[in-house]
């Protein structure tokens, strides 16, 4: 672990939401840690229903949190006003999935980009045409077509113009909420590639949440994997990714479908088990690694920087050897 | 996907366009009054009751004064008092309705109470109250003609609201650290414009109905004023003998209400506004 | 692996498609057949014309607009673009069936999962409401839904998203048809799930001896479920040929392009 405070500290994040027909609240994240450093990107993996849409979100004061701390820069978001909230964002920004619709439908490109520097007033009234303009030849957009509305881009174009706004005020860090998740593959490629310059560039750091796993894979230095609101397993990509320890990940990688033929009617081919994680949800008591945890995190070291929580975790299924907390 | 809706579109810009050439005409009309009015309004002449001539093209009423001329003449406190008195609703339904739709909770709750105080009155009847309380000046008029249909201005604000705040792009201004009075006046409104527009026209339409007649029960401006709903409660006693008395203000008033139903049928069909 | 029978059972001649007269069309005259029992997938991406190609061959268009077809689809010998609307929807269901992307909006909301598989069975075959309730059982068992005989009285919504895709897909064989079109099946659903409707796709086939038009945009999807593929730019076919030799090399640039832009999950030789 890195002796320097992280950019971002996640610490007992939790969301609930209240119950349909006052039925019981539903719980969406309960209880997420992690850190983020600067210039990284931590993936946030997850079916739907896991928790990673609404934890995004949570951090960046956009969600009612139930408990739990967010530190950006050092500074504790969840007990600021929502003036320091508001004044802290232009450090952290936000990418999301539709294209669509995250633009407004009546305002040109030129006064979408404009907004937030007149809202953070980070330059000067007559520097900002010359921002604007800077931005889209930063995304990759001709400068010429600022005067034009959203509806007259494709889907890809959009995209780009929602990352220049979210870069518009030199932001350290983005959450990118399935930003590719709607386009074709093609430009999937384009704007992850885009994603990934712009991170070298300018030092930015990403938590990108996705369900692809193979885009996680491809942008991410660290992933954390969601289930039921919890983190079950987060260290570096190519650790979860080779050698995943938690039963979930791994049904996780084994359905993902890869373009290979022979390799893929292989798996298909196989019946595989399907264990009911949900059943296992765990919490008090002795866990599956014999472990009391009294009320401490539900955690365990499998390696440096990469852990498995043993919740969701069907008793009969194989466990590795954790190993001691390298945290020391 | 083919625009099964260009019928509609077609069909409501010339609505527009018929309505907008009508509304132009009785505006640049009554504007242009005392220019255009071939005679002083209030001046009597001995010449009572008389028919249509070359030079009272619409007759002449009871006392001798020129019934076109109070038409134009009348038009002018009409149309003023509708325009003015709709601009106000305007301004307090907009207000109220995006801010109680926008705030959402307790606020909300509490003005759309309050309005519905208001709009549980029957317009006609509250109108009457108010002014034969306040008494029948203009601006009597204007401010209970405002109040009375603000709620219903509000109401189609902040329905409209109340959907388009959930919106992506407002959440995404939010994020970027647009304050909320920001994200509701420019993220937020612009968007409800459509039904807006058009709740106004059916208002316009319905105000002229409602100022003609307040002055027919003689709650309008007081004379020597004209005004439409006034020259149709005097014309009554002599519809026989002069019919032009009543057939002229009547006929205004018809083409008046008339104009804002065509605006507001074309402005429905042009923006879509069933369909959202 | 495959012979292709001289006679297969889906034959599609210069397909074109255009959405009213005079417009540009959408499919532009491509050609391709589908023997008894094969499974073909159609990959591009999205306007590409790919669903437009696979509705034509069932006569339907995408909500709310007409389409004009032109060309040949020959099923089973018959010129399906013929047929009177009797004909069609005889065919409908019976021999062609249809899987969508979306179950929620395939599925009637307010009428009982059973009710409308029900419907189906004995639309195609005037069996009586006992024994066409025995098939829907039988049919969601068959499906993998547990405790299919009192699931059959539950509402599309108690039914999880990848529930829903299977009721989809036990109405679309209630009739064990010749074709199976599948546009998307699994677009909408959570990874896991996917793997599930996959292999639930591949046992259908093998236990009914369909035939499956597979249609994606995931070249991981398209590459264990079918024997070839068919690669759709704008409205034409680029590239085809068996799935094993378009993935390992691509003739056309455009198939090289959409195959390098798929993100690996693992780098090669590289598995937990």
């Amino acid at each position: 672990m890195t002796t320097s405070t992280p950019l971002l500290s996640v610490r007992d994040l939790a969301v609930s939401f209240p119950g349909r027909n006052g039925g019981a609240p539903v719980r969406a994240v309960q209880g997420v840690s992690f850190d983020l450093d600067a210039g990284q990107t931590l993936g946030l993996v997850g079916e739907s229903g896991s928790g990673k849409t609404t934890t995004g979100r949570a951090v960046l004061q956009l969600q009612a949190i139930e408990r739990g701390s967010v530190h950006l820069l050092g500074r504790n978001l969840t007990t600021s006003s929502a003036a320091q909230v508001r004044g802290m964002r232009r450090h952290m920004q936000f990418v999301l999935q539709n294209p669509y619709s995250s633009l407004h439908p009546r305002m040109a490109i030129a006064s979408i980009l404009a907004e937030p520097l007149q809202v953070h007033r980070s330059v000067p009234r007559s520097a900002i045409p010359a921002r604007v303009t800077e931005l889209m030849e930063l995304v990759g957009l001709d400068p010429g077509t600022l005067q034009r509305y959203p509806h007259e881009f494709s889907g890809g174009q959009r995209q780009r113009i929602v990352i220049a706004r979210a870069l518009a005020v030199h932001p350290d860090f983005v959450v990118c909420d399935e930003p590719v998740s709607s386009l074709d593959v093609r430009t999937q490629a384009q704007i992850v590639a885009l994603l990934q310059s712009l991170q070298e560039r300018l030092g930015l750091s990403y938590l990108f949440i996705a369900h692809d796993l193979a885009i996680v894979r491809h942008v991410a230095h660290r992933v954390a994997v969601m289930y039921g609101g919890h983190i079950v397993e987060m260290g570096d990509t190519a650790a979860v990714f080779e050698r995943p320890g938690h039963p979930y990940t791994r049904c996780l990688l084994d359905s993902v479908p890869v373009p290979d033929p022979q390799l893929q009617r292989q798996r298909l081919a196989q019946v595989p088990l399907e264990p009911d994680f949900r059943a296992h949800a765990g919490g008090s008591g002795r866990c599956v690694f014999g472990h009391d945890h009294h009320d401490g995190p539900a955690w365990h070291w499998l390696g440096p920087g990469h852990g498995v929580s043993c919740r969701y975790w069907p008793p009969d299924l194989a466990r590795p050897e954790p190993v001691p907390d390298p945290t020391g | 996907m083919t625009d099964t809706r260009k019928p509609g579109r077609a069909a409501g810009r010339s609505l527009i366009a018929l309505g907008l050439f009508m509304l132009l005409g009785m505006v640049v009309v009554t504007a242009l009054g005392p220019w255009v009015a071939p005679f002083n309004p209030s001046a009597t002449s001995p010449d009572s009751l008389a028919g249509p001539s070359a030079q009272h093209w619409l007759g002449t009423d009871s006392i001798g004064r020129d019934v076109l001329s109070r038409l134009i003449i009348g038009g002018r406190t009409t149309l003023l008092i509708t325009f003015v008195a709709v601009a106000v609703a305007l301004a307090g339904g907009v207000v109220l309705g995006l801010l109680s739709g926008y705030v959402g909770g307790l606020v909300d709750q509490l003005v759309m109470r309050a309005l519905d105080v208001i709009f549980a009155f029957p317009v006609f009847l509250l109108a009457i109250a108010v002014v034969a309380a306040l008494g029948p000046t203009v601006p009597n008029l204007i401010l209970t003609i405002a109040v009375v249909y603000t709620p219903r201005l509000a109401r189609v604000v902040r329905g409209p609201v109340l959907s388009v705040k959930r919106w992506d792009h407002v959440e995404a201004a939010r994020s970027v650290g647009v304050g909320e009075f920001r994200i509701a006046v420019r993220h937020v409104l612009p968007l409800v414009v459509s039904p807006i527009l058009v709740e106004t026209s059916l208002v316009l339409a319905q105000t002229i109905f409602t100022v003609t007649a307040l002055s027919f029960l003689g709650l309008g401006p007081p004379p020597p004023d004209p005004n439409w709903g006034g020259m149709l409660s005097e014309g009554r006693q002599f519809m026989e003998l002069a019919p032009l008395t009543v057939i002229g203000p009547a006929c205004a008033i018809v083409f008046a209400t008339l104009t804002f139903i065509v605006l507001a049928n074309g402005l429905r069909e042009r923006l879509d506004v069933t369909g959202k | 692996m495959t012979v292709h029978n001289p006679a297969p059972l889906l034959r599609v001649q210069g397909l074109t498609a255009r959405f009213g007269r005079g417009a540009q069309p959408v499919v532009k005259g491509i050609s391709f057949q589908i023997g008894a029992g094969e499974a073909v997938g159609f990959v591009g991406e999205s306007g590409c014309g790919k669903s437009v190609t696979a509705r034509a061959l069932m006569r339907l268009a995408p909500e709310g607009s007409s389409v004009e077809l032109g060309g040949s689809v020959l099923f089973q010998g018959e010129e399906l673009l013929q047929l009177g609307e009797n004909a069609i929807c005889d065919i409908r269901g019976r021999r062609i069936a249809m899987v969508f992307q979306d179950p929620m909006a395939s599925l009637n909301p307010v009428m009982t999962v059973g009710a409308q598989i029900d419907d189906i069975v004995r639309r195609h075959t005037g069996v009586g409401k006992l024994a066409a309730r025995q098939r829907s059982i039988s049919l969601l068992d068959q499906v993998g839904i547990r405790d299919a005989a009192q699931r059959a009285n539950d509402y599309p919504h108690q039914f999880s998203g990848g529930m829903r895709q299977r009721v989809l897909i036990a109405m679309a064989v209630s009739c064990a048809p010749d074709l199976l079109i599948a546009d998307e099946p699994t677009t909408a659903l959570d990874v896991t799930v996917q793997a599930q409707i996959l292999r639930l796709l591949m046992r259908l086939r093998h236990e009914l001896g369909m035939a499956l038009m597979l249609i994606t945009h995931d070249f991981g999807v398209i590459a264990g479920m079918v024997e070839r593929v068919y690669v759709m730019l704008d409205g034409e076919i680029v590239e085809s040929g068996g799935v094993d030799a378009v993935f390992a090399a691509p003739q056309h640039s455009y198939t090289r392009a959409l195959l390098d832009a798929v993100p690996r999950l693992h780098a090669p030789g590289e598995r937990p």
